[in-house]
Parts: C-alpha cells; structure tokens; sequence
C-alpha cells in the first residue's frame, strides 16, 4: 500500500473514531470498546475494499458486509456516515427515540446495514446465508462478516463455521475482533475461545492472522482470503480494545459503557491531536 | 372415508410444483424425508440446502438468503423451528421482516410416538406473538397446497403449520383460499365451531352429532390464525352467540386466545377451548393421544353443549 493511501486510511479511520466517541457519548449509553477495536478493519473495508455506492445502497451485485458483532453499531455507523450513506451529523441521534440509528443495526432503517444483527452468532450464519446466495447466482460480489472473539462463545457460530466450509464459501470472509476482552473480563477467564485459528482451521477453514490495526495486515488478510479457492477464510485480528483512546484501551468496562462529557472531550481532543500529528 | 394425506406430503408436493421459479430456495436440517422437503430436492437438488443438524444456523442462514432477493423455505420439525430456533426466527427473520416460510412439520400431538419432546403444542403462541409473523395451519392436503403457494407470492415470514398425521381431504381441488380468510365450511346458527388444523375435521364430526340433537352448528376453518379474520369471528359471534375453539396445541396462546382476543373486543359472547389443556404430550398412538388429549368430537360436543347453557 503507498504511504498516501494508508495516510488517507488512518485519517479517516480517525475520523470515524471521533464519531464513535460522538455517537456514544451523544446517547449516553453503547458499545466503544469494541468499535473501536473494529474501526481500522471497516474503515478498510468501507474505503478501500468493499464495491458499494451509498447512492444505491441496495444494489443487488454489492459486496456485503455483516455486522455479527452487532453491538459495534457505533463503529459501523460511523463508517456509513462517512462514507456517505448518511449525514456524520446524524450520530449525535444515536439510540434516541425517533432516529433510525438503533442500538443495533436494523436492515430496513439504516442505508447501508445489510442484515439485522444483535443476537450473537446470528450474522455469521446470515452471512453464509449471502454468500450461498451468491454462489447460486453466480455472481461476482464477496460477504465479508466482523464478529467479537466473545462471540465465538456462541455454539451457532460454529454452526455456521462448519456450513460454509461445507460449502466451500471461498467468497465469505470472517474476521475476528480479537482484542481479548468481554463484557466480564478476559475472554480467556470467562470461557476460553482459544485456540480460535486452530478451532477455524479444523473447521476446514483457510485462516490468516493479523495486526488488526495495521492497514497493510488488512490489506493482506484479505488478498490473502481472495486468493483462496474452495475455503472460507477467516481472518483473526489482533486487536486492541478501546484503541486510540488512551483510558478506554484494553479496559473492559468500556465495552459497553458511555464516556461522561469530560472524559468524552478528552478522548476527542486525543483523536483530534493524532489526526494532527497525520496531517 | 375419503383419500387420506399429511399435510407435510402435500406441502412437498407443492414446493415441487412451485419450483419451477427459480428463486425460490428450499433449506432442510436433515430431515428432508420427514418434512417431505425430498420431493423439491428430486426435482431441484442445486436449489436444495441441507444445513445439517442445526435448526438455529437454518434460520439465520435462509435470512441471509432472503436478503438477497431470495423466496426461502426453510424447513424442520414445528418443536425445533418454533423452539430450538425462536431467537434466529425473531432476530434474522421477523425483526427485518425477511421473505423466508418456515415449513414447520410434524406439529402437535399426532407427531404420535415419538413423545412429548417432539410435539410442539406452544408454536401457534409463539410465532404469533412475533410481529409481522403471518401463521398458518392448514387442515388438508388441498388448503396446504393452496396456501403454500399464496406464501411463495406473498412478501415477508410465513409460519406454515403442518402434520405428520394422514388426514381426510376435505376440499375440492379448485377451492379458493385467502390468506388472512376463514372459511365457513358449515353454516348453522346455535353455536360456532372454530377450528385450525387437522382439528377442523374434528369440529365438522362434531357439528353432524350436534344436528342430530337439533343443534344447528357453524363450523368455520380459521387456516390462518394471524393475520386474523375479524369479520368472520364477529359475524359467527353476532349470529349464533357462542364460539369454540379447536386446536392442535395448548389451550393458551394459540387459536382460541387468538379468536378471544378478537371476540371480546368487537363481541363478546360466551366461547369455551377444545385443545390441549396446559400439558406436555406423550408417546403413544396418534389416535390414542387424540383420545386421550380430548381432541375428539365427543368433548367438542360436550363442551358446546355446556356452553349452550352459558348463552344467553
């Protein structure tokens, strides 16, 4: 990747980190820790990877993206807003009573969701679902999905696991958040997911690992998984819970808790110095 | 007697026949020869998805489908569709309003032998409760075949009702089906008798026994439970004063709180419940749990003349 382009990637995804901290801030409640986690892999995605328009945010050939994490919808929204789908003032609506930007994504009110998430372990499976669909079809488009490593916890997960290399789903990609941290702790106190590329593997699955925040590890886990045929791929990103905000990092009571307003203005006035120090 | 046939027979005979459209995909967890999901495959194997032993991953999986433009119908037995897989129904499938038919067999008690852990007598209660969740339960071959293919043109979920059970056919090939309209299918004035299922056969027994006591009973086939027929409910409601209700499941939560609903907002009348009276089933022979469970036209008959006397 030349230095131009990773420069534009890290900005953005700066950006969207802003708006993460806008939106969950704004509503008072939310998910931060994760999204932010995630924020490198879907800003990759919405601005290098994934062939959508947000003029036609239906349109049938697109690449899909699953949001299997759907928790992570301050992540996710935020990438939407800045890519265009709607406008980045409409974050500060997040979770309130008469905006469409509902605590989890919902298919039917937000431009750009593809699928309904909320209930662990089901976008996976829905993801598989599109990327029958696009075998049946014989078309072009790829189905990329994000879950949390605390999500593996759900048995439907490996549901979905075995169906998809059952079907050599080689146009589904699944990455994993894998920062580490759940709700109550370390994942590997709480139940213990490890070990997750041996456990994909012996799915059948092709398995890349990465630095989740690294735009040239993005950029290789998924060339990586396009050049493989027969096989879904599943990326395992290392991660960094809480990333780029210097109080919320690898702190598990961010997962699901809002910043009060100071500790807000100073998580943006962090991003905003890194987003100084870029330009 | 007439020609007896399952309803789940019916409704694979169906799928094949629609198949022809080639959006339309058809999902099974291993039990494609119990649901009779097997005559499409025959048909249309690259159009065919076995999922495997795994309900829960099915349901999501035909969302994913459906998302994709997709007609999806996804099918296993009503006890793993409606309970095994209710959040994937709910979250995947109901909350976004996604095109996928759940074609749930092998409902009821006259699953027969294989007992209680197999005989979903809740599922009417649950899917209904689902919003957007349109539910149906034919009562033969014919209204299955109907019906099915109403729901392959209709946009949005479908919760189709089906039986293992060889059941009489009761309607002429040709019948006009709605969904969303009950069928009166015998006319009277004393009572009514409001059935779904392979109950309604059942209630039509019972009506001739009443006759022959000089009660005159209306038998109407209430094939979909929701969305609702409201007018027929409150016309049978006006016209003849009292309502039972027949069905294949618990007494709460499905048919006969459906029509209750409808009943004491628009009509009120005295109504009374013929159905499984808040019990898990059991293993035993279909006819032999029909007996012991009381879905027979003899408590059909009791009841509705212990009603009579509640009329006013």
């Amino acid at each position: 990747m030349d230095g131009k382009t990773k420069l534009e990637l890290q900005m953005t995804a700066t950006k969207i980190r802003k708006g993460i901290i806008t939106a969950v801030a704004s509503a008072g409640s939310g998910h931060p820790g994760g999204s932010l986690s995630g924020a490198d892999i879907m800003t990759y995605l919405y601005f290098k990877e994934l062939r959508v328009d947000p003029k036609n945010p239906k349109d049938p050939n697109r690449d899909r993206f699953v949001l299997s994490k759907g928790h992570c919808t301050p992540g996710l929204y935020s990438t939407l807003a800045y890519r265009g789908f709607f406008p980045v003032e409409d974050l500060t609506e997040f979770r309130q009573v008469d905006s469409y930007l509902e605590g989890h994504p919902n298919m039917d009110k937000v431009p750009g969701v593809d699928m309904s998430t909320g209930s662990l372990g089901q976008g996976i499976s829905a993801a598989v679902g599109m990327a029958l669909a696009g075998k049946l079809d014989s078309k072009e488009y790829r189905v990329f999905s994000l879950l949390g490593d605390g999500e593996l916890e759900e048995g439907q997960v490996w549901e979905a696991a075995m169906a998809a290399a059952h079907y050599k789903l080689d146009n589904l990609t699944a990455f994993v958040d894998y920062n580490g941290l759940q709700i109550d702790g370390n994942i590997t106190d709480v139940m213990n997911p490890e070990p997750i590329a041996d456990k994909f593997r012996a799915f059948g699955w092709n398995v890349i690992d990465i630095n989740a925040h690294d735009f040239d590890e993005i950029e290789k886990g998924i060339e990586g998984a396009k050049a493989v045929k027969g096989k879904p791929t599943a990326i395992i990103a290392h991660s960094v819970k809480g990333k780029g905000v210097s109080f919320m990092e690898n702190d598990p009571s961010w997962h699901g808790s809002a910043p009060k307003k100071e500790q807000a203005e100073q998580a943006i006035a962090e991003l905003d110095a890194y987003l100084a120090a870029l330009s | 007697m007439s020609q007896k046939i399952a309803t789940r027979t019916a409704y694979g005979a169906a799928l094949a026949e629609i198949g022809g459209n080639p959006n339309i995909v058809v999902l099974d967890a291993d039990l494609s020869k119990s649901t009779k999901t097997d005559t499409f495959k025959k048909k249309y194997p690259e159009r065919h998805i076995n999922v495997g032993i795994a309900e829960s991953n099915m349901m999501s999986i035909a969302a994913g489908l459906a998302a994709c433009g997709k007609t999806v119908f996804a099918s296993t037995f009503a006890i793993f569709a409606s309970g095994r897989a209710y959040d994937q129904v709910r979250n995947s499938i109901g909350y976004p309003h996604l095109n996928v038919k759940i074609g749930a067999t092998h409902a009821g008690i006259t699953v027969g032998e294989d007992g209680a852990s197999h005989q979903a007598l809740e599922d009417i209660a649950l899917m209904r409760a689902i919003p957007g969740m349109t539910v149906i339960s034919p009562a033969d071959a014919v209204s299955t075949g109907a019906l099915v293919k109403l729901a392959a043109e209709m946009v949005g979920p479908v919760y189709l009702r089906l039986g293992r059970l060889d059941v009489p056919v009761l309607y002429e090939e040709n019948t006009k089906f709605e969904i969303g309209k009950g069928l009166t299918i015998k006319d009277g004035k004393n009572i009514t008798l409001i059935a779904t299922g392979f109950m309604v056969q059942q209630a039509l027994e019972a009506a001739e026994r009443l006759k022959a006591e000089g009660i005159s009973a209306r038998v109407i086939d209430l094939h979909t439970i929701k969305p609702i027929d409201t007018e027929i409910i409150v016309k049978a409601a006006r016209e003849t004063g009292a309502i039972i209700t027949c069905e294949e499941h618990n007494i709460m939560g499905g048919l006969g709180s459906a029509v209750s609903e409808v009943v004491v907002r628009n009509a009120p009348v005295p109504m009374d419940f013929v159905g499984v009276e808040d019990q898990f089933g059991k293993s035993g022979k279909p006819q032999d749990l029909i007996v012991k469970y009381g879905l027979t036209p003899e408590k059909i008959v009791e009841k509705a003349k212990a009603l009579l006397k509640r009329k006013k």
